[in-house]
């Protein structure tokens, strides 16, 4: 770790909506509001009808305790919730329902922590239960509209509040955290990254000691590091013009990927937090948590030694696969049809990425059973094919979506071992390419000329050890 | 701590309005001045009392963790949307942001 | 004159609509007569339900004629304030801010009166969202008392209660913040009850402070009040604070005689702002059941001299936050057409719809909430409410009830104390801190002074309704008014 990247400290503020619950934090209107039409998952209570009364969801408490289970948290036994009083077009009540740590108050859980795989410690400083506000959109911009538009679909959401402590010291590193922290929660089944809007993040940022930068409005984990590169570059270049960097609220633009000072009246807000007495408090007993760890879903931890127990993964694989609980679904579904588990890691954690990031895609777009992997790798295995057909055919059972046996069926792609059939082709490459013959009679460097036509012309199922002596015999009988 | 000996001041009256989101201009804000300082006046004789080591009741009975089953319930949206006074489609019309 | 059916008290009509000796329909026809005849004097109704109500009745005759079971409540006119939501009717609060508002939903109250068949026969006038003492703080205009139409009939249920004292209905719901069931009850001679905190369930009733108030039943007797409190009371699984017991029925309690009953006088319920008329009035009735050989004893509750600011504070930081949803962009007021920003529009519709007190209100809840003052105010406040409990808790340990006025005053001249709201806020001294403990009270008429009424209030523990209908039943025995109300009622 240079001690260059100590000087930066970049912290963040991360909410995650609790997508797999079915309805909303303190009512029962249904969760599933994408794709509704505006305004229809709605009911008096989040929509904030005079009269209306918030009640608890029981699985949003059993959510949240997981989570802080699984984030290490020191989860408080007694707490309450808290109004906190600020005026917004997103806000049905005016006031949002959350968790506040003073005035007789204390968050969900504290002091948690994320180990990054160098095993430097994230702390996570507190975590809490808030509800979502509502959608607002615009005709254009925020600035040029001259109507806006709320959808209430959203308001009342379950959020879970994660505040990291400033222990993070470059954007690869919140990308880093962001990653570990969304295989977490994806493998407890409680959130669905995959859905818009799922999760958001505001970052702070401070380069060499200087004032901290807010950044707000990164709409998705992706973001976070490039929102985080803009500023510490903007801030760099700052310093080295000797110019201060400001304390200030700073709005991510997507589109045009950049930091833009927000300008508005930096008022310090008073929100006026006093307790919400419409909800009783809520007490959390030991056993109570007991119960939850012991039902709780594998944590990717967990699951990465298992793997490579039981799989046979190495560490480095085995850490890959479950970066993403998809592939770890999926690696687990192909490992358990093969013999040879190891080689189906390899194919997944090694051979997939690159291949992926090519097209741009990602696994769950691609048609491909995990059968197909585990097919291959056995194939791979039992030699019945050439390390270098074998990436022919994985390529086109990635493209196509095809078996790896009827590819190799379709395409001839068996291995040829025999001596026979390979004398027969070296004869055939020696009598159409009599130059490179005589080139290597002389120097046996050029050799490889000669192979390469072999490969050629067998598609690369010559077995190349078998191919090279017979060469080599050939030309010194010449 | 006790409550502050000077009455509130105008600029505070203007403050706390913005906070409350209630329009308040000239004499207005005077008045309401005017009449915050008397009852804030009568409120201070809560100093006289000794609440050292008491805890605050916020809730005045002892329940706790009523909570409530996950199941979604089938919207009546339509009831809801009437008295809204400024639509467009499903959508509810706020007044411009900026 | 009053018509004959209306003079039967409503817990003997139930039986009689039940068996046909009397109908429905003309018992609401009478109703609504009689509405049309006085209200524009007393301003008691802001909405009638004239048509729904007749076809209700109609319905209701139809299925006693044809056996069929009907419910605890059937057949009888009963008025809601208009706080509480009944579906497809406005629920205004008593606001320029939801004059046009039309409730979406039924308040579980209104749904549970509905299921007995009682029959919702209006909504009634009150201070400006529950905020008053007087209901002269309405954008409806105020309410007068049926017993002097110069006076006040309290607040802030005050349509409630005066409804039922002049005979436009059998029976009310009400509200209870600081005092807004008992102080009209008292003021209008009818009987009222703040259910313990919990009892009632709050869904459907306009938040104004939600850790203080009660929906109750307000009628013009004892075992009357009894019925509608055994309909509504009990667990709601849409109000989180609502108290998960086995409902209570009291309507049947008057079977039984009461025996021992341990009454406490708390003196700081009788100190100087009580007026020498009410102090004798209340005072009669403690020695007329003392004579029946009931024991009464002095005692003191210290902390509740600090009630009533605490109180305030409470209520005005809760409703500064309660009432911030009135921004017109859901429901509501909406100034003109305009084309000013989001924070403007909201801060101009907040100005127009809402009243003077409201506003005056929002602000100092404002105050006490914010960075610096919450602590000295709000946090302090809650505090004293804890000591103030605890007085109540010890006090409760030697004695069964509390007995001390419900109002210290007799009822007051209209605009009288409009121009001095400290002594508007004054006249609940007796009445907040059974909010502020959560313990159920009620107000039963104890007499007149001058032929205004005055009214004895009961305080009892935490979820003891019983003895509160108890103790009323036997002071209501032993009380005697000329039970007919001042000239308006007299037609």
């Amino acid at each position: 770790m240079s001690s260059e990247s100590k000087k930066i400290k970049i912290g963040l503020e991360v909410h995650c909506q609790l997508t797999s619950l079915k309805t909303k934090l303190f009512c029962n209107s249904p969760s599933d509001y994408r794709e509704k039409p505006p305004n229809t998952n709605i009911c008096p209570v989040c929509i904030g009808t005079p009269g209306s009364l918030p009640v608890l969801n029981r699985n949003a408490l059993n959510y949240a305790t997981m989570v802080a289970s699984s984030l290490n948290f020191e989860i408080m036994s007694h707490m309450i919730f808290f109004r906190k009083n600020y005026f917004y077009p997103d806000m049905s009540k005016n006031f949002q329902i959350t968790q506040y740590d003073r005035a007789g108050g204390v968050p969900f859980a504290i002091n948690g922590y994320i180990l990054l795989n160098n095993g430097r410690k994230i702390r996570l400083g507190r975590m809490q239960l808030e509800e979502d506000p509502a959608k607002i959109s615009y005709d254009g911009t925020i600035e040029s509209s001259s109507e806006t538009y709320v959808d209430y679909n959203r308001a009342g959401i379950a959020l879970i509040e994660i505040v990291t402590e400033p222990d993070l010291e470059s954007p690869s590193d919140a990308r880093e955290f962001l990653n570990k922290l969304s295989s977490i929660l994806e493998h407890l089944n409680v959130l669905d990254l995959g859905l818009e809007g799922s999760v958001r993040c505001d970052a702070n940022i401070s380069h060499r000691g200087g004032k901290r930068v807010e950044i707000k409005n990164i709409s998705s984990f992706k973001e976070v590091e490039r929102a985080l590169n803009f500023e510490m570059t903007r801030q760099k270049s700052l310093a080295s013009k000797g110019i201060n960097v400001s304390q200030e609220t700073r709005h991510w633009d997507d589109v045009r990927r950049i930091t833009i000072s927000l300008r508005l009246k930096e008022e310090e807000q008073d929100y006026r937090y006093f307790p919400e007495t419409d909800l009783v408090p809520v007490t959390l007993s030991e056993t109570f948590i007991e119960k939850i760890n012991h039902d709780m879903p594998e944590l990717p931890k967990e699951r990465e030694i298992r793997f490579q127990q039981e799989y046979n993964h190495s560490s480095e694989i085995a850490r890959v696969l479950v970066k993403d609980k998809y592939l770890a679904d999926y690696s687990e579904k192909a490992a358990k049809e093969s013999i040879a588990p190891r080689e189906v890691g390899i194919l997944l954690a090694v051979n997939l990425p690159p291949f992926l990031n090519e097209i741009g895609k990602d696994l769950k777009s691609l048609d491909v059973a995990p059968e197909h992997f585990a097919e291959l790798a056995d194939m791979i295995s039992k030699g019945e094919v050439s390390r270098r057909s074998s990436k022919t055919i994985f390529l086109e059972m990635l493209k196509t979506g095809q078996k790896p046996r009827n590819i190799f069926d379709k395409k001839g792609l068996d291995v040829i071992s025999d001596s026979k059939s390979i004398e027969d082709i070296v004869t055939k490459i020696f009598k159409d390419n009599p130059e490179a013959v005589k080139d290597a009679a002389k120097d046996t460097k050029a050799i490889n000329f000669l192979l390469g036509k072999i490969m050629q012309e067998t598609r690369g199922r010559v077995d190349p050890s078998i191919a090279t002596k017979l060469v080599k015999q050939k030309l010194s009988v010449q | 701590m006790k409550a502050p000996k000077h009455p509130i001041s105008e600029k505070e009256v203007s403050h706390l309005a913005e906070l409350a989101r209630l329009e308040l201009s000239g004499k207005d804000v005077t008045e309401m001045r005017l009449h915050l300082n008397k009852i804030l006046d009568y409120f201070k004789m809560i100093d006289e009392v000794d609440t050292e080591g008491i805890s605050p009741t916020y809730h005045v009975f002892d329940l706790v963790n009523v909570l409530r089953d996950d199941t979604p319930h089938s919207p009546e949206s339509k009831d809801l949307l009437e008295n809204v006074p400024k639509k467009k489609g499903r959508y509810i019309k706020a007044p411009r942001m900026i | 004159m009053t018509a004959r059916i209306l003079d039967i008290p409503v817990w003997e009509v139930v039986k009689k609509i039940a068996n046909q000796e009397i109908s429905s329909e003309d018992y609401i026809s009478e109703t609504l007569e009689r509405i049309q005849k006085i209200d524009p004097k007393i301003n008691a109704y802001i909405t009638v339900i004239k048509e729904a109500s007749l076809d209700k009745a109609l319905e209701l005759d139809k299925q006693i004629r044809q056996g069929k079971t009907v419910g605890r409540l059937a057949g009888l006119p009963i008025a809601i304030k208009d706080s509480i939501c009944v579906k497809n009717i406005k629920n205004t609060c008593g606001s320029r801010m939801l004059e046009n508002f039309v409730a979406p939903y039924n308040a579980t109250v209104a749904d549970k009166i509905i299921r007995e068949d009682g029959i919702i026969i209006g909504k009634t006038n009150l201070d400006e969202f529950a905020m008053g003492t007087s209901t002269e703080h309405s954008f409806f205009g105020a309410t007068r008392n049926p017993w002097d139409s110069s006076k006040v009939p309290g607040g802030s249920s005050g349509g409630s209660a005066a409804s039922i004292a002049s005979f436009e209905a059998a029976l009310a719901l009400g509200s209870d913040t600081g005092g807004s069931i008992r102080s009209p009850a008292s003021f209008c001679s009818v009987v009222g009850l703040k259910p313990t905190y919990g009892a009632v369930s709050r869904y459907g009733l306009v938040s104004y402070s939600n850790s203080l108030e009660q929906i109750g039943p307000i009628a013009r007797d004892v075992r009357s009040t009894a019925i509608l409190m055994d309909c509504i009371n009990g667990y709601d699984i849409r109000d989180s604070t609502s108290k998960n017991t086995v409902p209570q029925r009291f309507a049947d309690i008057f079977k039984n005689t009461v025996k021992n009953l341990k009454i406490g006088v708390p003196n700081e319920f009788f100190g100087e702002g009580v007026q020498k008329e009410v102090h004798k009035s209340i005072w009669n009735v403690i020695h007329k059941i003392e004579k029946l050989g009931f024991h009464y004893e002095k005692t003191t509750l210290p902390m509740v001299k600090y009630a009533l600011p605490a109180y305030y504070i409470i209520a005005m930081s809760e409703a500064s936050s309660n009432l911030a949803r009135y921004d017109g962009l859901r429901y509501g007021f909406n100034v003109p057409k305009n084309n000013l920003n989001w924070n403007t529009t909201f801060s101009k519709n907040r100005r127009n719809g809402f009243g003077d007190e409201v506003r005056q209100r929002i602000m100092l809840g404002t105050y006490t909430l914010s960075a610096g003052y919450f602590d000295q105010y709000y946090l302090k406040a809650q505090k004293i409410r804890t000591l103030i409990k605890q007085d109540f808790d010890r006090a409760f340990k030697k004695f069964d009830i509390l007995v001390v006025p419900s109002m210290p005053i007799l009822p007051f001249t209209l605009g009288e104390k409009l121009n001095d709201p400290l002594s508007l806020y004054m006249c609940d001294i007796n009445t907040v801190p059974a909010n502020l403990a959560g313990i159920p009270s009620i107000s039963i008429p104890c007499g007149l002074s001058s032929g205004l009424p005055i009214g004895v209030q009961i305080m009892a523990p935490p979820f003891r309704e019983d003895l509160l209908f108890k103790a009323g039943y036997l002071f209501e025995e032993n009380v005697t008014i000329d039970k007919s109300v001042g000239e308006f009622t007299n037609v």
